[in-house]
């Protein structure tokens, strides 16, 4: 641990407050993005408990393997992440980036999962507008419209990360990160584990809507 | 906090009760359904998501403050949906 | 005030330590941010009012063809966005309340100083995009932006202007969020949090509205958003959606809004009523927790905006009867600040002036909330002058009022000098009256039956219209009056030393105006705040 640790802003006196400070900061915002989504969860609630059957019908046209894999993968990827911090507080920067690595990867395999639900909704006409599929039930195509919002702000969310991991990949490489001072791999890993958060209510939700 | 072998165990093992929840709420999806059906599915989801919260974030090694920040977010999404619903279900009531 | 000029400063002030434009652009010192910020909600402020003036020029003839139908409704919308979002609600927290909160509590800066700075460019750029949106033609839906209208029907910018306002709320959060941090964990020795003053207290519940509310504003307006992109949307009633979902959301955030606006001015209230009346707050824990209230349960209320929307009569009961509780806490300050004041030694000094002002009429505000909070009263109320009156007393006659009596009474710790205390009382009283004039005809206008955004209106309402215009008239003398002798006393006006009140304080601990790093050592509390002598 003789690596020199972040110079203090001044307004701190020591590194344990200024610590304990990022993470009430971070949990802060992961609390405005519970509300972001919050307003989602509203709109589905509200419609769901309005056509329970046409929800239930537009959950059946989901692929509900694709979305099964991609819980796994997602979850996966929270795996990788925990595993990359505690890493690094023991000073492991190359196992580290294998981890950062491997994170990144599984949210692009999770991406490219969805991007292939996407098409396969486009190829069955049911995206919403002009082209959806004539004589649906009245609320099959809410369903279908919050089903692109909810997992397109949450993909949204995730390519953010993706961007955010390729940065800390490169600021690894270059050694900023110390059993001292990582506090950018601890901040970005809270945010990873949110947005998995976000997708593991999303999955039931949106896949497993009984009949 | 210094990490130690304990430390990765517990975080395996987590993965490994969170792929465990999703094989149950998997399974139980293409049983017959019922009234229990969705809350099942929600309450699997909530372990699952306090498990993230407290391993991985690790909110449990966190001071309590942090914890209250953590949470404060869905009571207060609890507050929009509860209010909303208030319009919502007696709309048409009594039918 | 004397014009005593201090001992030179063995180290410079915030103001003077680096004088280039780029040390005040990548500034990470929260004063000076405070004052860019200054700097660009007065321009704000400025084009609202222009807005302002052409719909009262409009008004004061009742077929008036001033302005085109059309252009009136752009008017209206411009007024109520630029008004709400990009002066009211940051005013007192990002100019009062970045440059006091760290002196207040003994700190050298916000919790992330960096993020400070990064909200002021965010708030520019939202400002941008909204002027844009202004630039090339306007909205025509409503500071509200209600679907259908918003979303299928509009013909205005409404995407350019809904994107400002979604970029201005990260602003709104990212102070928020700093400010939250800085209360919890800034806070010198001592500075226990029952001996905060009650303006740190006010300001950490608006930062928790602000963090917490501010988000569901962003995805109702992402939402709309899409709906118009995409031609379809959760709203339309055409695929089973629900029009009335968008106004729930809306004022879910719109709602607590208005406590952003309004509790922070309550936070000038104590400090300014404290010092002028030279005694120590009136039930200090009461006045806290009734904070505290005001922001909880501002958060249970929106549906009153919604009575007459075609939401559930019971939510509507539900709603009315959580608006009446909101109002105890703000009662409850009421009292406590004329307790405040009854045998106190009072100076009718400028800042007391506009607090006294505040009294009068947030109580007027608060009031006549009740009556739009009577479900069935609201009934008749609704989307009436009556409405735009109560909302006015609250925020200009309470909000503005205690923005401009804070700016005065903390301004020699700004600026090192003293304004011109006559031409400032002169303008306090002009504002005063203007504003009374203007407002109060509108509460009849409203109860008459006068809808609002209406440009045109019946012969029968003329007369209490041309009241109306002619104290806007008064009004604008007023607010014109300290855009001249604020800037000119900035500059030029007689020096003022660290404590021309002689207040209690943190912030009146250090030199007027600061150093960069406020104080020389922190500084340890060891006792409560408004600690003045016994009477």
């Amino acid at each position: 641990m003789s690596a020199p640790a972040a110079p203090l802003p001044e307004a701190y006196a020591d590194a344990r407050q200024r610590d304990v400070a990022n993470h009430l900061g971070m949990w802060a915002f992961l609390a405005t993005e519970i509300l972001f989504f919050g307003g989602l969860f509203l709109a589905y609630f509200i419609y769901r408990s309005t056509y329970p059957a046409a929800f239930a019908a537009g959950s059946r046209t989901l692929n509900f393997w694709r979305g099964t894999f991609n819980t796994a993968v997602l979850l996966g990827s929270s795996l990788s992440m925990a595993l990359g911090d505690a890493y690094i507080k023991q000073g492991r920067r190359r196992a580290l980036q294998v981890c950062l690595a491997t994170t990144a990867v599984l949210g692009a395999v999770f991406l490219a999962v969805k991007a292939s639900e996407y098409h396969e909704m486009y190829a069955k006409h049911l995206l919403p507008g002009r082209g959806f599929e004539a004589g649906a039930a009245p609320g099959l195509q809410l369903f279908v419209l919050l089903y692109f919002t909810m997992t397109g702000l949450h993909a949204f969310h995730m390519l953010v990360g993706l961007g955010l991991m390729a940065w800390l990949l490169r600021q690894n490489r270059r050694g900023r990160f110390t059993p001292a001072r990582h506090a950018p791999i601890e901040m970005f890993g809270l945010y990873w584990h949110f947005v998995d958060c976000v997708w593991v209510f999303l999955y039931p939700l949106l896949y497993l809507i009984p009949r | 906090m210094p990490e130690s072998a304990a430390t990765f165990r517990r975080l395996y093992t987590t993965f490994g009760a969170l792929i465990g929840l999703l094989v149950v709420t998997a399974a139980v999806s293409s049983l017959p359904s019922g009234w229990w059906s969705t809350p099942l599915s929600l309450l699997i989801a909530t372990a699952k998501a306090a498990l993230i919260f407290t391993i991985f974030m690790r909110l449990r090694d966190q001071p309590a403050l942090v914890r209250i920040f953590a949470l404060v977010g869905f009571f207060w999404l609890a507050i929009m949906l509860t209010l909303a619903a208030a319009d919502y279900f007696t709309r048409f009531w009594p039918a | 005030m004397s014009s005593a000029v201090p001992a030179p400063p063995d180290q410079p002030s915030y103001l003077g330590a680096e004088t280039t434009v780029a040390s005040w652009l990548g500034t990470r010192d929260h004063k000076r941010i405070a004052l860019l910020y200054l700097f660009t909600i007065t321009g704000f402020f400025v084009l609202g009012a222009v807005a302002a003036a052409l719909m009262r020029w409009q008004l004061a003839v009742p077929s008036a063809d001033l302005v085109t139908s059309d252009t009136y409704n752009r008017l209206f919308t411009l007024h109520g966005v630029v008004m709400v979002w990009f002066f009211l609600i940051p005013s007192i927290p990002t100019v009062l309340g970045n440059f006091l909160l760290p002196l207040m509590i003994g700190a050298r800066d916000v919790a992330f100083p960096k993020l400070n700075l990064a909200s002021w460019y965010i708030f520019v750029v939202g400002g941008l995009l909204a002027l844009y949106a202004i630039v090339v033609g306007g909205v025509d839906t409503g500071w509200t932006f209600y679907t259908p209208y918003s979303s299928t029907y509009a013909n205005g910018h409404v995407m350019v202007m809904a994107a400002g306002i979604f970029v201005a709320g990260f602003s709104s959060i990212a102070t928020g969020l700093n400010f939250i941090v800085t209360v919890h964990k800034l806070r010198a020795p001592g500075m226990r949090w029952f001996r905060l003053p009650l303006f740190v207290w006010a300001i950490y519940a608006t930062s928790v509205i602000m963090v917490l509310a501010t988000p569901v504003l962003a995805i109702t307006l992402l939402l709309m958003g899409l709906e118009r992109v995409c031609g379809i949307g959760i709203f339309d009633p055409r695929i089973g959606g629900d029009p009335l979902l968008f106004q729930h959301l809306f004022w879910f955030y719109s709602h607590p809004a208005v406590y952003i606006m309004i509790l922070p001015a309550m936070g000038v209230m104590s400090e300014i009523i404290t010092c002028f009346a030279r005694k120590r707050i009136f039930g200090y824990p009461v006045m806290a927790f009734s904070i505290l209230s005001i922001a909880g349960l501002g958060f249970l209320v929106w549906g009153h905006h919604m009575f007459v929307s075609s939401q559930s009569v019971y939510a509507g009961v539900v709603f009315s009867f959580l608006s009446f509780l909101v109002s105890v806490p703000s009662a409850i300050k009421v009292f406590n600040w004329i307790g405040t004041l009854y045998r106190g030694s009072i100076t009718l000094a400028t800042p007391l002036l506009y607090a006294l002002g505040f009294l009068a009429l947030f109580t007027i505000g608060g009031l006549t909330g009740l009556f739009l909070a009577t479900l069935a009263v609201d009934v008749h109320l609704h989307d009436t002058y009556f409405v735009i009156a109560h909302f006015h007393y609250i925020m200009v006659g309470g909000g503005v009022m205690a923005y401009i009596g804070g700016i005065h009474y903390w301004w020699p710790k700004i600026s090192g000098r003293m304004y011109p205390e006559r031409w400032a009382a002169f303008a306090a009283v002009t504002i005063f009256v203007g504003f009374n004039l203007t407002f109060f005809p509108q509460f009849l206008l409203g109860y008459l039956g006068m809808p609002r955004r209406y440009q045109i209106y019946p012969a029968e309402f003329h007369t209490l219209n041309v009241v109306s215009s002619l104290g806007a008239v008064v009004l604008a003398v007023g607010y014109l009056l300290p855009l001249f002798y604020l800037p000119r006393s900035f500059f030029r006006g007689p020096l003022a030393g660290p404590n021309p009140w002689k207040a209690t304080g943190l912030e009146w601990q250090t030199p007027s105006p600061p150093p960069p790093e406020n104080f020389g050592e922190t500084p340890v509390v060891t006792g409560p705040p408004y600690d003045y002598p016994p009477l």
